[in-house]
């Protein structure tokens, strides 16, 4: 199967000086894939701001790493698995979830939590396709929970959305945290003689052009691109990697993934800037036959590459003993800088490792797609006569539901670091070294923004990231991005893309906040057509103080300000579309000082211990987020509409739009928080007090929406019924 | 000095948490022992912790019920010696014929884990002696083969001997008989316990649900303390 393009069959040979086997195309085509080699996208990858004063490795390795002071660094990467998933649902997902705990370990570092970002057609019709879409949403739910669950890394977070884009497909985008202490950070060096070792599952005819499937639009079910998951040996290969890496027995490690030992031979061979000799005959294969170009890119799970020296050797071998992980010593390495690939003393495959690590890259041109250029004509909808009802609509939209369902079947709590519990609050709070230094992080993506306004959709996903860190108490100190888009080949996907890039440029160098890892997934397609654009954003905030947030639920007898301005921001809401089936209208904007300013005031009111509980406003707008408060703290509230600040026309505008930038916090001390605000000039108003059984909106003495708690309970946690 | 031995296994994970609670909030020395273990001395109570145990390969805690620690656990047992199974550690206890009964498949067919309530049916044994009688208390389970089976017969037996140490209390994650979320042995010196006392030990970890399971870690080392004593 020929996966080079004529013209990088022309590069190679041009650089080659000769003509390439078969299975150096193979190699080659598995490095060159779009997924391994980045290539239309790196040059746009390098805009982004990667500096920052506790980076310590920026994106490009297996994972970021961030220091935390007092000796400890935080590791953190994200991936996608979604052509896997979309053919095989559970095994596609859990081994997403086995590939991105391996790049965590592949730093030295111990994974100490996993996120998930999940995006399916909606479930909730009669048809074929939400059975369909439910079909996967179970199955990908019960891989991630059946790999995190045995591997005892808690699944502490994470967010879900449905749209019809995702017909037939869907996203898996799975991150994780490693906590390590930074003298173990593996620095990645070996010298000419070291020993090449590969260890874990064998290699099998599983995962065979993995990554090259995931480079093309999905048109046919390739089982056999898909691989086979085994959490219990993942576990083992954690903890002899751990062992092996207290015991200083390692030079550099690497994990198997995408384009199998091609990938990782090469890109390990090139970053060292050494040569690599290795005899595929060593190999421990599954079945026998199999060819030397099925050894080299098969997807096998669960294997990792240790370079060690002739010291360290009798050690790893040792460790790897114990855990009774089968390895085999597959080659050295060499002075000079090639892959060198041997079937016993046959040379297989002879090419600069070099060459074969940096695909050369394309530039697609871009062009704002028609449907943004002359944006049809859109009906405002009419306005619903009971606004309760829509409100308690978006309430059971499975894209606001409680996603219980999801986060009771992931352990979330092993590790004994979990503080904040999914659904909790705004974002996941680990415990670190000590107990007053907590880490929150949170994904957000929001494909309905960003398909409608790239640039102000990816910002708001950035600035949602950071409102719910902050919610938890905790200051952002990096984010990570995982860019998700159709062919990069559509003129049209491009720009959306390289809007994307500039939005994440643009907040990152405002704020301050670096770029610590990414990934990109192009060619997210199928027959229906294009995904909208779905840029995910990871954030993860420090909190080195007395003061923090567990819960974003009100109790009885607070205060509730809002911070922010509610414009008429309605396009892409989840009101419009799920409420109205309209897609169109304004994106909300974000004012990026506006952002930074309500942040630090909300940031400050709560490390000054003076905010009871903080949730910030986003899918579904004001009704929703207060309603949320409302019913994690089982205490309702009587809020008057009029003291909200606004630029709107309508009711529901008011309720439902989804503008940045907005908090709501409770508190016991409003006197105080008033006075804080007020010295951080951020816009705010005190609307209301929580208390009672009631979900009270009214404008003055004129009721809006009077619906019951249970009744609002009912319907937010609505998804067991759907999914049983 | 007292000391107390965790028992690891290929796939064990929360071994580290229980030995953090132990050694980090109790102070109480504990120390890892590895599955291939064939002599254990100098401990004076073991505990099984949570986990997939060879990857719940077969059937959970059926490798690990003959692996070699757990012929050594069950010489300490007969001697009297405490022994914890927490969640995968029950499972193991069962397979290992240390303690009656079988876990089966969650009644939603579903992994479970969220915090419930347990309520103490026999606050005499080594783990739950500085309970009051009747506490209950909140505590989280986690696991997707957690229902606990007895048939009619033995159930009246476990009743008989007091074996029963704690049931859900109003709120079953499971659908075990009787609501079982303990039991001990007839000695009482062996527990298998469904939910995770070690995540519910610390104020912080417990979301204001407070953090009395630790006590069954306490009673345990009160109750070694005491042996030592006498």
């Amino acid at each position: 199967m020929g996966v080079l393009t004529k013209q990088e069959l022309d590069y190679l040979e041009e650089n080659l000086r000769r003509g390439a086997n078969e299975t150096e195309q193979d190699i080659v085509g598995a490095e060159w894939s779009e997924h391994c080699s980045y290539k239309s996208s790196k040059k746009y990858l390098r805009l982004l701001p990667t500096k920052g004063k506790r980076v310590v490795v920026g994106p490009g390795y297996d994972a970021g790493v961030i220091d935390i002071g007092d000796g400890y660094v935080l590791t953190v990467h994200i991936e996608s698995h979604n052509h896997p998933s979309a053919v095989e649902p559970f095994g596609g997902a859990a081994t997403g979830v086995g590939g991105v705990i391996r790049d965590i370990m592949s730093m030295g570092t111990r994974p100490i939590a996993v996120l998930d970002a999940l995006r399916f057609a909606p479930i909730n019709g009669k048809g074929k396709s939400s059975a369909k879409s439910k079909w996967l949403f179970k199955n990908v739910v019960k891989g991630i929970a059946d790999y995190g669950n045995c591997i005892g890394i808690p699944t502490v977070g994470g967010e879900v959305e449905f749209d019809s884009s995702f017909e037939d497909y869907c996203l898996v985008d799975v991150a994780s945290v490693g906590l390590g202490r930074r003298q173990d950070v593996v620095a990645n060096g070996a010298d000419a003689g070291d020993v090449l070792v590969l260890a874990g599952g064998s290699t099998g005819r599983d995962g065979i052009h993995g990554a090259s499937f995931a480079s093309k639009a999905l048109e046919a079910e390739n089982r056999s691109a898909v691989q086979i998951p085994d959490p219990f040996l993942e576990k083992l290969l954690l903890e002899a990697t751990m062992e092996a890496v207290v015991l200083g027995c390692i030079k550099s490690i690497k994990d198997l993934g995408g384009g199998g030992l091609s990938c990782c031979l090469s890109e390990t061979s090139d970053s060292l800037g050494l040569g690599f000799e290795v005899d595929l005959a060593k190999v421990h294969a599954r079945e026998s036959g199999m060819t030397p170009a099925e050894l080299m890119i098969s997807e096998s799970q669960e294997r990792m590459l240790y370079v060690t020296d002739n010291r360290g050797l009798p050690t790893l071998q040792s460790v790897l003993e114990k855990y009774r992980i089968p390895y085999s010593i597959i080659g050295r390495v060499k002075e000079h800088q090639d892959l060198l690939v041997k079937e016993s003393d046959r040379i297989i495959a002879q090419m600069p490792s070099q060459l074969v690590a940096h695909a050369p890259l394309l530039d697609w041109p871009a062009r704002k797609p028609a449907y943004l250029a002359n944006p049809s004509q859109f009906r405002t909808p009419r306005l619903p006569a009971d606004l309760g009802k829509a409100l308690l609509a978006l309430l059971s939209n499975p894209t606001i539901a409680s996603k219980r369902w999801i986060y009771q079947q992931y352990d979330h709590e092993v590790g004994v670091r979990t503080v904040a519990k999914p659904g909790s609050a705004d974002a996941a709070l680990l415990r670190l070294d000590r107990d007053d230094k907590l880490l929150a992080v949170k994904l957000d993506g929001n494909s309905k923004h960003c398909y409608l306004d790239p640039y102000q959709g990816t910002l708001g996903c950035l600035s949602e990231g950071r409102r719910n860190v902050i919610c938890t108490g905790a200051e952002p100190v990096g984010v990570v991005d995982h860019l998700q888009f159709a062919s990069p080949e559509d003129p049209e996907i491009f720009w959306t893309f390289r809007q994307a890039i500039d939005a994440i440029i643009d907040y990152c160098r405002f704020m301050e906040v670096p770029v610590v890892g990414g990934k990109v997934s192009f060619y997210n397609e199928t027959s229906k057509g294009p995904i909208k654009p779905s840029p995910v954003i990871g954030t993860l905030g420090l909190i080195d103080s007395m003061h923090y947030l567990q819960k974003s639920g009100l109790s009885e007898h607070e205060t509730i300000f809002l911070v922010g301005a509610t414009l008429p921001e309605l396009g892409g809401s989840e009101y419009y579309e799920y409420i109205h089936k309209i897609a169109g209208g304004t994106v909300p904007v974000v004012d990026m000082q506006v952002d930074k300013r309500n942040g630090n005031a909300v940031l400050k009111a709560i490390r000054n211990g003076i905010v009871s509980c903080a949730h910030d406003c986003s899918k579904g707008g004001l009704g929703v987020a207060l309603s949320e408060m409302a019913i994690l703290g089982e205490a309702g509230f009587n809020v008057d509409l009029s003291m909200i600040p606004n630029s709107c026309s309508r009711m529901d505008d008011l309720l439902f739009s989804e503008s940045n930038s907005r908090y709501l916090v409770g508190t016991k001390e409003p006197e105080k928080l008033r006075t804080t605000l007020s010295s951080e000039r951020v816009t705010f108003a005190e609307i209301g007090k929580s208390g009672g059984n009631m979900i009270n909106l009214k404008t003055g003495n004129k009721p809006v929406v009077r619906i019951s708690l249970p009744s609002a309970k009912r319907q937010f946690y609505s998804l067991e019924k759907v999914m049983c | 000095m007292t000391k107390i031995g965790i028992a690891v296994f290929p796939g064990s994970n929360c071994d580290r948490d229980v030995h953090h609670v132990l050694n980090n909030v109790l102070g109480v020395q504990a120390d890892f022992l590895w599955h291939t273990k064939d002599r254990i001395s100098g401990y004076d109570a073991m505990i099984i912790p949570g986990g997939f145990a060879f990857g719940d390969r077969l059937r959970a805690g059926i490798i690990a019920a003959h692996s070699p620690i757990v012929q050594e656990v069950k010489r300490l047992a007969k001697d009297g010696a405490p022994v914890l199974g927490i969640c995968n550690g029950f499972q193991i206890l069962v397979e290992s014929g240390l303690l009656p009964g079988a876990l089966m498949m969650n009644d939603s067919l579903r992994f479970v884990c969220r915090w419930t309530k347990v309520r103490v049916k026999n606050n005499k044994t080594p783990f739950t002696h500085q309970f009051g009688p009747k506490q209950s208390f909140d505590i989280p389970v986690a696991h997707g083969e957690g229902r606990y089976m007895a048939d009619p017969l033995m159930l009246k037996e476990l009743k008989r001997k007091n074996q029963i140490v704690l049931q859900y209390d109003n709120d079953d994650p499971n659908g075990s008989t009787d609501l079982v979320a303990a039991i001990c042995n007839e000695n009482g010196n062996v527990m298998g316990m469904m939910p995770h006392p070690e995540r519910a030990s610390e104020e912080l970890l417990s979301s204001g649900r407070g953090n009395s399971a630790i006590t069954i870690f306490r009673s345990l080392v009160s109750y070694l303390r005491q042996q030592a004593i006498v």
